[in-house]
């Protein structure tokens, strides 16, 4: 086992979209117990540091992992297709279409029943296309095709989080 | 294993025998210090049996001072030179302070932390909050008559780099070896975890008397994680005591216009709130200038003077849920933490945001304590299963000031630590050879809108055109969710580093003034306690590495072993003699010789955690 392993194969998991989420969880708790600096209390500078630097390794592929997103593009890079989502945002116009229409349904909710009504919608489309990612890449091998679901998820991602921000922000008493 | 019998096992320090660890929880308005003794976690009692320390600090000049009750006793009376919730002001800056012009102190601006002028001089709230976690360490010691191993101290949720660090380096101050720091939600739910028994998402929810606290935790099989965590670091039980003051005031037609009368409608006001979570009426009483001020109070009016501040908690709490994607009714329990939640309004209010009885079985002010030093005991090796493992979040994002003042988020608030992360970023002008680097923290878009950490300078970039230079910034926040940044330029090498020390906390070098000036040590000769820290340490070093040995001895050559074991035999011969320094040497020396040791235990570790689940999936 070394620390420049990729995620996968750290996490001892087959190298495809499709994971147990509950499955990850217990081998990132696994792993945790084995590294963590504190299981290294009372060992001194150099075995603190040695588990500081695979604590650090684990948490950065769980937090890969466990994102379907991110684990999706970490796939496509690997198999050659990078996201590069600065510089390639060509998107279907179908899809900048569907954008818009949910950024003036945003603009125009009028209270929180009818942002979360739009949430809701949001999130069934994401999931639709995450599956549509997760077949493009476990069944067809595409993973060009899989790069460009990514690109569109990740402007879904950022509407949700616009949304969530709303939601915040209609919340009356929220401190801060 | 041969090798382990040739040492004199009869001289071996019994390590259940010498390893007192205890967990603190420094707080606002009151302290405690507990140990697992016999098996149970307990609060550690003062020579009169009480077990809280009030966080009050009073200085008396010519370098005399009291702390706790005595100080307490004369905070009306000497309110300025009397620190109580310094907790606040830790890490804070002097416009971070909110309501100071209720406060009776002169407050010092000064950049990194404000500063209490007092007749003493200047304190920070850094050297305040030392005496009382100094005052702790005696309390163990004198309780255990033994060296401390080391403490686990608890800091809010909520708590930013800033004041994190400020915390540690007041451990630091007060001599005490911090193992870890842990949050407090964290440690309240070790408490009842360890107690019940239960698993499952349970939310956390802390209203002390400066912080609230609300945060969401799962326990699994040992392992308790944050999933989520928010709140207020300037919201507490000590508003309430606020409101209530000033509302009586006014029915009385008084003002309190003296540092001692605002202490005074303060004090009243707290014993009225105390007495209202019983009965149903309860008299502030105090006197002002002479005069005799009684005001009836009944818990109907306290509850509406209280409720907007605890509606305020209830919207942290519903962004938390939000935050994390949970609905209230996937919480199978409500931990309650905190004086303030002995109040009837707030235990009836929570419970009806969950829809469910709060949980307080475990005496609310002394749960955080009694987590801590279960996870202290855990930490220094005592524990039998030694299966306790807590995995912790970050509370508030962390990022880097970009063009138009906007903050770049390299590490998102949630997110489990310890953990590193790199970003690459470029110049924006010919020929610029040096780039200004701008921590942030917080979860604002606007640099402004967020706290400042730390500014440094990454020089001697070549000159390239705009857009050519590669510099990679990385992040790394260790287990105590303290923050460290470097960046690098990628072509050339040139390199710069900061812990986000300078800027906010004490820096090393101010610590060791103060330690040496006697600080919290005035009556103990320094040569003599370093030496006895020195002997600890090595002791450890070599139990820790006997200890490995025992267990993983097959993963080393026979003269490899030989070799740790002579550098583990030096260590001890050395220790046993007089000279701190040579102690040190010497327990570097041993450290560095089983650092590959160190990395071989480590890799069979992973190898054998994922053993049986690997073979199940090929």
């Amino acid at each position: 086992m070394r620390l420049d392993d990729d995620d996968f194969t750290l996490f001892g998991l087959p190298e495809r979209h499709a994971l147990d989420r509950a499955d990850l969880d217990a081998r990132w708790r696994q792993l945790q117990a084995e590294v963590h600096p504190d299981r290294f209390a009372g060992e001194g500078a150099a075995a603190q540091r040695i588990a500081m630097q695979w604590a650090v390794r684990v948490n950065e592929a769980y937090q890969r992992l466990k994102d379907p997103l991110r684990r999706a593009a970490y796939l496509c890079e690997r198999r050659g297709a990078p996201i590069q989502a600065h510089d390639n945002t060509a998107m279907p116009k179908s899809f900048l279409m569907q954008q818009m229409q949910w950024r003036e349904a945003l603009e125009e909710a009028a209270g929180s029943a009818a942002v979360e009504r739009l949430e809701a919608e949001v999130v069934a489309a994401e999931r639709r296309m995450l599956g549509d990612v997760a077949r493009l890449l476990d069944e067809q091998d595409d993973a060009a095709a899989a790069a460009a679901e990514v690109r569109a998820l990740m402007f879904v991602n950022r509407f949700r989080q616009d949304i969530e921000r709303r939601l915040d922000a209609l919340d009356p008493a929220l401190p801060g | 294993m041969a090798l382990l019998q040739i040492s004199e096992p009869g001289q071996a320090p019994d390590p259940h025998q010498r390893r007192v660890a205890v967990g603190i929880d420094l707080g606002t308005t009151h302290s405690l210090v507990a140990a697992v003794r016999h098996g149970v976690a307990e609060c550690l009692p003062d020579e009169q049996g009480r077990v809280l320390l009030p966080s009050a600090v009073r200085y008396l000049g010519g370098g005399r001072r009291q702390v706790g009750f005595e100080a307490m006793a004369a905070m009306a009376d000497d309110a300025e030179n009397t620190v109580v919730s310094a907790k606040r002001f830790m890490g804070r800056r002097l416009a971070d302070i909110g309501g100071r012009d209720r406060l009776p102190y002169r407050f010092v601006d000064q950049p990194g932390m404000v500063a209490l002028a007092t007749r003493d001089g200047d304190k920070s709230p850094v050297e305040v909050s030392a005496e009382i976690l100094a005052r702790l360490r005696q309390r163990a010691e004198d309780s255990f008559d033994a060296d401390l191993f080391g403490a686990v101290i608890t800091v809010p949720a909520y708590f930013d780099d800033a004041q994190r660090q400020a915390t540690k380096d007041a451990a630091q101050l007060a001599g005490l070896n911090v193992l870890r720091l842990i949050s407090e939600p964290t440690a309240a739910a070790v408490a009842y975890g360890l107690d019940n028994a239960s698993e499952g998402l349970y939310a956390v929810y802390d209203l002390g008397g400066g912080t609230f606290d609300i945060s969401l935790l799962r326990l699994t099989l040992g392992v308790f994680e944050v999933v989520a965590s928010g709140g207020d670091a300037a919201l507490g039980g000590d508003d309430i005591d606020h409101v209530l003051a000033d509302w009586a005031l006014a029915q009385a037609g008084a003002a309190a216009d003296t540092p001692h009368a605002k202490r005074a409608a303060l004090v009243a006001a707290r014993v009225t709130k105390e007495a209202l979570s019983s009965a149903d009426t309860a008299d502030w009483l105090t006197e002002i200038a002479g005069r005799q001020l009684r005001i009836a109070v009944s818990r109907a009016q306290l509850d509406a003077l209280a409720r907007p501040l605890v509606d305020r908690t209830l919207a942290a709490v519903r962004k938390v849920l939000r935050d994390a994607r949970v609905s209230r009714d996937e919480v199978r329990g409500v931990v309650m933490v905190g004086g303030s939640t002995r109040m009837p309004l707030v235990r009836n209010l929570v419970g009806e945001l969950f829809g469910r009885e709060v949980l307080t079985n475990v005496d609310p002010d002394e749960v955080v304590a009694i987590g801590a030093a279960i996870q202290a005991n855990a930490l220094a090796g005592n524990a039998r299963d030694g299966e306790l493992l807590l995995l912790d979040v970050i509370a508030l994002s962390l990022g880097l000031e970009t063009m138009g003042g906007l903050v770049e988020r390299v590490i998102e608030r949630n997110t489990t630590i310890p953990v590193a992360k790199a970003q690459e970023f470029t110049t924006f002008k010919d020929g610029q050879t040096a780039m200004a680097i701008h921590v942030v923290q917080g979860e604002r878009d606007l640099v402004s809108e967020c706290r400042s950490l730390a500014r440094f300078e990454l020089r001697g970039i070549p000159p390239m055109v705009a857009g050519a230079a590669r510099i990679r910034v990385t992040f790394q926040v260790d287990a105590d969710g303290l923050l460290s940044v470097s960046a690098r330029e990628q072509i050339s090498g040139v390199e710069a580093a900061v812990t986000v020390k300078p800027s906010y906390g004490l820096a090393d070098e101010q610590i060791a003034q103060m330690l040496k000036d006697g600080f919290t040590h005035a009556d103990e000769d320094m040569a003599a306690r370093s030496l006895r820290e020195a002997r600890v340490e090595a002791e450890r070093m070599v139990l820790a590495t006997r200890a490995a040995m025992a267990v993983d001895g097959e993963l080393l050559t026979t003269e490899e072993r030989a070799a740790i074991e002579t550098l583990a035999v030096a260590t001890e011969r050395i220790a046993a003699e007089a000279d701190a320094h040579a102690i040190e040497a010497a327990v570097a020396a041993l450290a560095e010789g089983t650092e590959a040791f160190a990395a071989a235990r480590m890799n069979q570790g992973i190898r054998q955690a994922l053993a049986g689940r690997r073979v199940e999936e090929i």
